[in-house]
């Protein structure tokens, strides 16, 4: 396979994974997280493959388009950052299954949560790698949707289903202005696709249009990665289970927003607006997480805030603009990734172990799990930026960032000292992590007695730490090249030179850190001492309120709508519903300029339809009188639909004469079969006054429809449909226009319609599937309509072939067929008598509905074989021996599907309703 | 014609108005079935109103065959729809021993 193909691979192999839960249900736990644990091995097979490419400079990329005049292509793009993104959503994917196995309880359901993982690195890796902003929506909204499930993963627990629902408001809202923003850019630029743009930031940041996108970018960007004031949706998040918050929120969900805008950063980066408002927010977002994560009781609680904290401090790196800065942001995600994971999993190592996770009723916990104390300080102290430990680097590129901003006035002396003090912060909050649970104290009493976990599921955490501890040591060896190529993707161009070294001499940044390391410790010592840290209550303000009062309030609207227009039963709905589509109707008469009427008369009467109109008049109004005479109301029915078939018949529709006249008399054959299991009579419960009312109701719509159809009618015009005439022989290879335009030019819209058909079908199967059966009712028909069905059925049966084949060019045709067909078949009992068509009859209808559905939409697919799209159709003569020359189209094949769907259809539906028992259930007012 | 058309369109529409405003499942449907009538004739000589001119290739002049094709289908969704009436109220009857559209008198 070409490398392309291979590209593609690697972002559809996690969706074709989501399958193998399901395929191996009935396995084991260890097989089937052994099985999803191929897939992001398979991947990063993949990936590395693909990189000794991306490492020697190149870009690999992939395309075909889609949907061509939205510029929404399928493309795809491998260079630094994408790999790198890949490459972490991949191994810590990979790791994070690993631990799931053994960190799930026996209850939880385990295939699930492993499809539900397989498909959000799927939509993670497709934000990483694709190179179209519309695509990269796409994918960003199936992220929300996937963390929606996985955070709701225990969808027993309020929290759960509170933390995904507000995960998924806050991060669906930012979606929707990204795609927003999306579509302003590709305005601005001409075109969606994220290389181009990269080359034009030039001309689109001086663009008006500019901010508004910048704005609407950020925002996607900002409520994904929990940017303040949004981050609470992220603590809420800890509902999920550890090993979800682990990925999501260490290298994947919330690192989103982070590459969406080191994606992006050519185009977007460079401006004033940028460096405010990413800048600021991403400091804002720094200090403020840091000082909260001081203050959770909750292990999870801690590393959310953390988390915030952290994307925050990336977030103020992009913001700062400079090219070092977006080497250190690049360097910081990967930092961040790697020893955030790896607490995440211990602190679900101290959970399951322990039974609990507030700092407050932890502790001594060294005596206990020695090996897991050694991993999580070696974790916490990377967090808190200790010398010897990745962490330690980025920060240190941090300060030395910060510090460059010395020209930028005010900027360049708050910067510093806020960083500073947000490493204060997060030095004191790393302390307390190991302090709070390790230490502090003599070990406490828990329902369990804590040991050392797994062996295996201590394994990922243990490949963390070693990561973060070689990074640390010797950079340039083990994470320059990636963040080279990673960088240089970035910034669009050349990369500065940095020097990835532990030791710089004694400077301003390493007293930075120095500073941070002593004053944070005495912080936390400070706080720890009379247990004041223990006894602090979060309060005050929050996002997390303003979200609750906010759909509170769209609750509380709902609600009142709701009582406004749907209270007082049915009829009142619909009273609401038929004044509306009053209004609406009546509307543009009013608002709009219309056409002066043009003729009065075109078509003179004729004795034969003024018949027809007299008699469709007496039996409505006998309808409408007597409509609770239920039979007599049926019969009256039929004969005004058959006056509707005269009338299509005698105005130039046989097509519709023809189905309309089979639809009556199955609808008419239906009514009667439905009629036994309903009072025979109506009950009369509805007051004159009320009588009155609808009366006048019902004639202001009648005038305003008769009026509509009066005013179309005298005003001639031009239609759409010249085209599709002329088309329909060369074309559609068929005479009869109004068959070709259902099968043909229109062939979508007729799959769709006998798709709807068959699930109406399937619903009133499953209405009628718990009622009793009835054997062969003892009864037999009539003598004489038994012999008249003898003779009708054969000819029913060759008048429906008949139809069928002449349909693409005299009236005829599939529906019509496939009606005439059912109407036959329903005779067979009559004629061969009921015991003899329920033994002979075997026919499951269910299958035929389904093959007919399988055959239309064969059909449609067939066209693709020949590279045309979908239901395109294909004509032509067959010189055949004795049958002479034949005139075949594909879209005959398309019409037998129609004609299968409408036989099981009507069967289904006619045979489920006689067979049904009428039971005496009369026990209301008005009843027999 | 246009008027015998209009009119007739017009009755069938006040007709099922009337019908589906009633309180038991029956004249719902029946409404229905004639709220379908009217619509249909309605979409249906949108394409104007020409006697013996039939949508067929002959080379002769033809009516406007589209409202034609969208009627069709509309005609087979109503059955489908009509069906799904009927068996509702039939279940409804037998779960609830009413007939009334709210589940109780």
């Amino acid at each position: 396979m070409s490398d392309a193909r291979l590209l593609v691979l690697i972002v559809l192999l996690p969706f074709a994974g989501v399958m193998i839960p399901a395929l191996l249900a009935r396995r084991s736990r260890t097989t089937i997280a052994w099985a999803s644990g191929v897939v992001p091995l398979a991947a990063f097979g993949l990936l590395v493959h693909l990189g000794r490419r991306v490492f020697a400079g190149e870009v690999i990329t992939a395309s075909r388009p889609w949907i061509e005049f939205l510029g929404l292509e399928i493309a795809f793009r491998l260079d630094g950052l994408a790999m790198l993104f890949a490459g972490l959503i991949l191994a810590i994917g990979l790791l994070v299954i690993v631990y799931a196995r053994y960190y799930l309880a026996d209850e939880d359901p385990f295939g699930r949560f492993h499809a539900m993982l397989l498909g959000f690195m799927g939509a993670m890796l497709g934000i990483a790698l694709s190179d179209n902003l519309l695509l990269t929506a796409i994918f960003w909204e199936l992220t929300s949707l996937s963390s929606f499930l996985l955070i709701g993963y225990w969808s027993h627990r309020p929290d759960a289903r509170t933390g995904a629902r507000m995960a998924l408001a806050v991060t669906g809202m930012g979606g929707l202005a990204l795609l927003a923003g999306a579509l302003v850019l590709g305005n601005i630029g001409g075109t969606l696709s994220i290389s181009d743009l990269n080359l034009q930031g030039e001309a689109i940041r001086a663009h008006p249009q500019y901010p508004l996108a910048l704005v609407l970018i950020l925002l996607g960007a900002f409520t994904k990665s929990a940017q303040f004031p949004f981050h609470f949706w992220l603590p809420n998040a800890m509902a999920a289970p550890t090993p979800v918050s682990a990925y999501l929120h260490s290298a994947t969900m919330v690192k989103a927003g982070l590459f969406l805008m080191a994606r992006l950063y050519p185009t977007l980066a460079g401006s004033d607006l940028w460096f405010w408002m990413v800048g600021g927010t991403g400091l804002a977002t720094l200090v403020f997480g840091a000082w909260v994560a001081l203050t959770r009781h909750d292990l999870k609680g801690l590393l959310a805030y953390s988390t915030i904290s952290h994307l925050g401090l990336i977030t103020l790196l992009l913001g700062l603009g400079s090219p070092l800065a977006a080497v250190a942001a690049v360097f910081h995600i990967i930092n961040h990734a790697t020893f955030k994971a790896s607490l995440f999993m211990a602190a679900g190592i101290i959970d399951h172990e322990t039974g609990t996770r507030d700092m407050r009723r932890l502790g001594g916990l060294w005596q206990c799990m020695p090996i897991t104390g050694v991993l999580a300080m070696v974790a916490a102290a990377s967090m808190a930026g200790v010398p010897l430990l990745n962490g330690f680097l980025s920060k240190e590129m941090l300060f030395a960032e910060t510090l460059a901003l010395s020209g930028a006035g005010v900027a360049g002396y708050v910067v510093p000292l806020v960083a500073t003090l947000a490493g204060v912060f997060g030095v004191a909050y790393s302390m307390r992590f190991i302090h709070d649970v390790f230490f502090n104290g003599p070990p406490k009493e828990f329902d369990r007695v804590p040991h050392e976990p797994p062996r295996w599921m201590r394994i990922p955490v243990e490949v963390l730490v070693v990561l973060c501890v070689a990074v640390g040591v010797a950079p340039a060896v083990f994470v320059g090249p990636l963040l080279h190529v990673a960088s240089g993707a970035v910034l669009g161009g050349p990369v500065p030179s940095f020097s990835l070294a532990l030791w710089h001499g004694f400077n301003l940044p390493l007293a930075m850190s120095l500073v941070a390391m002593v004053a944070g410790l005495a912080l936390y010592f400070q706080l720890q001492r009379g247990g004041r840290l223990h006894a602090m209550t979060p309060g005050g303000w929050s996002g997390h309120r303003v979200y609750d009062d906010l759909v509170r309030l769209v609750v509380r609207l709902g609600e009142w709508f709701t009582g406004l227009a749907m209270a007082g039963g049915l009829r009142r709905q619909v009273a609401v519903l038929l004044a509306t589509s009053f209004v609406a109707g009546i509307a543009p008469f009013v608002i709009a300029d219309v056409p002066d009427r043009m003729f009065v008369f075109q078509t003179p009467m004729d004795p034969v339809a003024v018949t027809g109109w007299i008699v469709a008049a007496v039996a409505t109004a006998l309808v409408v009188a007597m409509h609770r005479q239920r039979f007599a109301a049926v019969i009256l029915t039929g004969a005004v639909g058959l006056v509707v078939a005269g009338a299509f018949a005698h105005f130039s529709g046989p097509d519709l004469a023809l189905t309309q006249i089979v639809v009556e008399v199955a609808t008419v054959l239906l009514m009667l079969l439905a009629l036994p299991h309903l009072p025979a009579v109506g009950a009369l419960d509805s007051s004159a006054l009320r009588r009155f009312r609808d009366a006048a109701f019902a004639i202001v719509g009648g005038v305003a429809m008769g009026g509509g159809a009066w005013w179309m009618m005298t005003r001639g015009g031009t239609t759409v449909s010249a085209e599709q005439a002329a088309l329909s022989v060369p074309g559609g290879g068929g005479t009869n226009v109004v068959n070709v335009i259902l099968v043909d030019f229109r062939g979508f819209d007729t799959y769709g319609e006998i798709t709807v058909l068959a699930v109406a079908a399937l619903g009133i199967v499953a209405m009628l599937s718990r009622e009793p059966y009835s054997s062969p009712r003892p009864a037999d028909a009539p003598l004489m309509l038994t012999l008249l069905a003898r003779i009708l059925l054969p000819f029913g049966l060759l008048v429906a072939v008949h139809l069928f084949l002449r349909g693409h060019n005299l009236p005829g045709g599939g529906f019509v067929a496939g009606l005439v067909t059912a109407a036959t078949l329903v005779l067979i009992p009559l004629v061969a008598g009921r015991a003899f068509a329920e033994r002979a009859i075997r026919i499951d209808f269910h299958r035929v509905t389904a093959a007919g559905l399988a055959i239309a939409g064969g059909t449609g697919l067939g066209a693709w074989a020949f590279g045309k799209p979908f239901l395109s159709s294909a004509h032509g003569h067959l010189d055949l021996p004795i049958l002479g020359d034949l005139h075949w189209a594909s879209a005959a094949l398309f019409d037998l599907g129609v004609y299968l769907v409408v036989v099981g259809v009507l069967m289904l539906v006619l045979q489920g309703l006689a067979r049904v028992v009428p039971r005496d259930t009369a026990t209301g007012p008005g009843t027999r | 014609m246009e008027l015998l058309l209009a009119t007739a369109i017009g009755l069938f529409t006040a007709a099922g108005l009337y019908l589906i405003l009633r309180a038991r499942t029956f004249p719902v449907v029946l409404g229905l079935t004639f709220l379908s009538y009217a619509v249909n004739l309605f979409v249906f000589v949108a394409g104007g109103v020409r006697v013996g001119a039939p949508p067929i290739v002959t080379g002769a002049p033809m009516t406007d065959p589209l409202p034609q094709a969208l009627v069709l289908t509309a005609i087979v969704i109503g059955f489908g729809m009509t069906a799904f009436l009927i068996v509702l109220a039939v279940r409804l009857r037998r779960e609830t021993g009413t007939d009334h559209v709210d589940g109780a008198p």
